[in-house]
């Protein structure tokens, strides 16, 4: 597997640089991992099977595996009838990013996040940017042990408010995202998941009270188009994000914008009514841009007109922060507050402007704006 | 044991020795070649069954009642007969050194490509390993690797990976390690074990034909998958076009040369697991060069097994194994899985019996028993 060449800064003991996607920020030097042992812990949702079988009851794929297999995402095994995750406190990479990075605009801006994530994920996204950690074992990509009290201490050295759980998929390695957001919230640090959102229920509703706020990506408006291009559900994301709505933790949602493939007026108008009626229009949306990656190399970067078609087409059902992603300096990336207009959140890439919000309200006018902010 | 010394001994029966026993479609066996190729690059392609047409593809099944005397452990003497019984007659030669002639060349690097997933019980077996490489270096083979996904997936089933042997190595994929870029085919993107693409200049498959709780069955096919980083990835339904589309990509396409099946025990129920209350010792090993007609014969050889101990068939179960039938379409071409082109030989101690398959779907087909 490809190694990225690290940099700085070095923790502790450091030695072997983390396997990370290319298109990460900062990356940092991880020491080399220790026998698969330590990163080992009995699963918490599933079902026991007769004949030393299991049915995992963690993501709506609900595989059932044999002794010694592995479920779809590669990261959770069948030993002899107990079910374990392979990932607890297995880092892969880890780097420190912007929140926008995430992207999370309304929460916390212009703080940076501990960014971390292990192998596997439980789809296949053809278009994945991550996919050299996101498609591969545990054992395939250099990991550090990273235990969830250290975790968050890493966090609060380095000065970061949050940890985001990103990258991969952090359904799979759920175990230890509830430990470390405890850990985390024990010191003061707060933790934020970047998901698919493709979760049961109950682990969810869990998440919902555990974390600070779940970015989800809405990867289409279309059954199809996950069945083929993604190998999950629409359904269940969907579940998912009026789940975490209901529970009253933070949402974005981003729906990166695939030439050809999702970025049709009806399929943008369909998503859009949806949010509204379902999350309401305060819910943020991005548009990001596509890039050609993994198994989608024969299409082009998406056209910075598809994505302002897309806004057009969500402010025009109601939705009220509907951002352009991916596209630095883009006016969309900019809050506006929906009642005067004016920026109350300026954005340039990943650098922050001018920050005109008083005690979460439009520093001009007084209308709310909802959001995690201080 | 040398090949001569057994010939001498009489410990080993000649084609013609136990053709002469053999009463049944003898005269239909003449010099079927399965290899075709340049010195630079061998393709593996379908056998061609000798006296018939260049499209059939030629399946042994070899038994031995006796393939573990009055105990439970394999006899090596014996599987060492069964493997040259079976490779001999597939093609079509006197003598094992004749034979093994055909599959390898002096100075190649080897792979054995196991399948030891389920440990001990439900894997390639070490002993049938000791007897291909025994006949592997006595064809002029130096350098061997016996290799699987992970070195533990190794030792759990009884390969020993420090273990010092002259020319030969155990090593999993995990140590070996994978290519850096993705080869993709069809439905399938993925990273390549490097000793298949690196490290090996041809590859024996040893498969263990087994039932499989979610691709219906796993045999010469799918045993692949245990070349590719993510096989996680490619048990949705029901395998399919995965196990055929994994099966396209050149490493694998180009480099392997002979499928040596181990039926010394198959797991017709509960697999891919080892279940011992539906294990069948079959005491047998099936051998060939196509892929989807080894496949396909296994698939009969688990529904009859099914059948006999009252279960439903893997269709009736919701099982069928379809990328069978997507290994051969035309889309893949990679072998048949039509009954009328697979000329299947069943040997036993004294003969070679040949099974004419009737024309008939293929999951309806019942074998023609041997008689021990």
């Amino acid at each position: 597997m490809r190694a990225a060449a690290a940099t700085l800064p070095c923790l502790a003991g450091c030695g072997l640089a983390s396997a990370a996607p290319s298109s990460l920020g900062l990356p940092l030097l991880l020491p080399a991992s220790d026998p698969d042992a330590q990163f080992t812990i009995e699963a918490r949702y599933y079902e026991k099977l007769e004949h030393k079988k299991i049915k995992c009851k963690l993501c709506p794929r609900e595989c059932v595996i044999d002794d010694r297999e592995r479920g779809y995402c590669g990261a959770r095994e069948n030993r002899g009838g107990t079910y374990y995750t392979l990932v607890h406190s297995r880092v892969a990479t880890a780097h420190i990013d912007p929140i926008e990075k995430k992207p999370l605009f309304h929460f916390l801006p212009g703080t940076a996040a501990f960014s971390i994530a292990t192998a596997g994920c439980n789809v296949n996204c053809k278009f994945c940017q991550n996919w050299e950690i996101s498609q591969v074992r545990p054992e395939q990509v250099r990991s550090t042990y990273m235990p969830p009290r250290d975790l968050a201490a890493l966090a609060k050295q380095y000065q970061c408010p949050s940890i985001a759980y990103t990258y991969s998929e952090p359904v799979i390695f759920y175990e230890y995202v509830t430990d470390s957001a405890d850990a985390g919230h024990a010191q003061n640090v707060r933790s934020v998941v970047i998901s698919g959102g493709y979760i049961q229920q109950e682990p969810l509703k869990k998440w919902c009270h555990n974390v600070d706020a779940i970015k989800i990506d809405l990867k289409s408006f279309s059954e199809k188009f996950y069945k083929e291009v993604v190998k999950g559900e629409l359904k269940p994301v969907l579940e998912t994000l009026v789940t975490i709505r209901r529970q009253g933790t933070w949402t974005e949602i981003v729906y990166l914008v695939i030439p050809t493939l999702n970025d049709s007026d009806a399929e943008f108008k369909a998503a859009a009514q949806w949010v509204k009626a379902n999350l309401g229009p305060d819910v943020p949306v991005h548009f990001t841009r596509f890039h050609p990656e993994y198994l989608l190399t024969n299409l082009p970067d998406t056209p910075v007109e598809s994505l302002e078609r897309a806004k057009a087409i969500a402010d025009a059902e109601g939705l009220h922060y509907v951002y352009v992603g991916n596209v630095p300096g883009h006016p969309a990336q900019n809050t506006y507050c929906p009642k005067c207009r004016r920026i109350v959140v300026e954005r340039q890439g990943y650098t922050i402007g001018e920050i005109h919000l008083k005690k979460g309200k439009c520093g001009f006018c007084g209308q709310m704006i909802p959001g995690i902010w201080t | 044991m040398s090949v001569a010394s057994a010939k001498q001994s009489g410990n080993t029966s000649t084609r013609r020795e136990f053709l002469q026993a053999w009463t049944l479609g003898a005269a239909a066996l003449s010099s079927g070649r399965a290899i075709s190729g340049s010195a630079g690059a061998w393709e593996l392609r379908p056998s061609a069954s000798p006296g018939k047409s260049a499209d059939q593809s030629r399946v042994v099944i070899a038994r031995d009642p006796l393939l573990r005397g009055s105990g439970s452990s394999l006899d090596s003497d014996r599987l060492l007969k069964l493997l040259d019984r079976a490779v001999m007659s597939f093609y079509d030669c006197d003598s094992p050194e004749e034979a093994w002639k055909k599959v390898v060349r002096p100075g190649e690097c080897v792979g054995l490509k196991t399948n030891c997933l389920a440990g001990r019980g439900a894997s390639t077996t070490v002993k049938l390993v000791e007897v291909v490489t025994e006949r592997l270096q006595q064809a002029g083979i130096t350098n061997i690797v016996v290799w699987d996904r992970l070195n533990s997936d190794l030792e759990s089933a009884g390969f020993r990976i420090g273990s010092v042997r002259p020319g030969v190595q155990f090593i999993g994929n995990d140590t070996a390690g994978y290519e850096d870029q993705l080869s993709i085919h069809g439905s399938v993107g993925s990273l390549l074990a490097r000793t298949l693409t690196r490290t090996c200049d041809a590859v024996i498959s040893l498969p263990v034909l087994k039932d499989h709780g979610i691709a219906g069955m796993t045999f010469a096919l799918k045993n692949f998958f245990g070349a590719i980083h993510n096989p996680n990835k490619y048990h949705l339904t029901l395998g399919d076009p995965y196990v055929a589309d994994v099966n396209m990509l050149p490493p694998i396409r180009q480099k392997v040369r002979l499928h040596i099946g181990d039926a010394t025990a198959v797991q017709y129920e509960g697999g891919p697991s080892y279940m011992p209350q539906w294990s069948w010792r079959f005491n047998g090993l099936v051998v060939g060069t196509d892929a989807v007609a080894l496949d396909t014969v296994g698939w009969q050889m688990i529904d009859e097994k099914r059948a006999q101990e009252g279960m439903k068939s893997l269709a009736a179960s919701s099982r069928e194994p379809k990328y069978i039938a997507t290994a051969a379409d035309p889309e893949h071409r990679l072998g048949t899985n039509d009954p009328r082109r697979i000329e299947r030989l069943e040997v036993g101690n004294t003969g070679i019996e040949q099974v004419k398959l009737p024309n008939k779907a293929v999951r309806s087909l019942k074998t023609q028993r041997l008689d021990f």
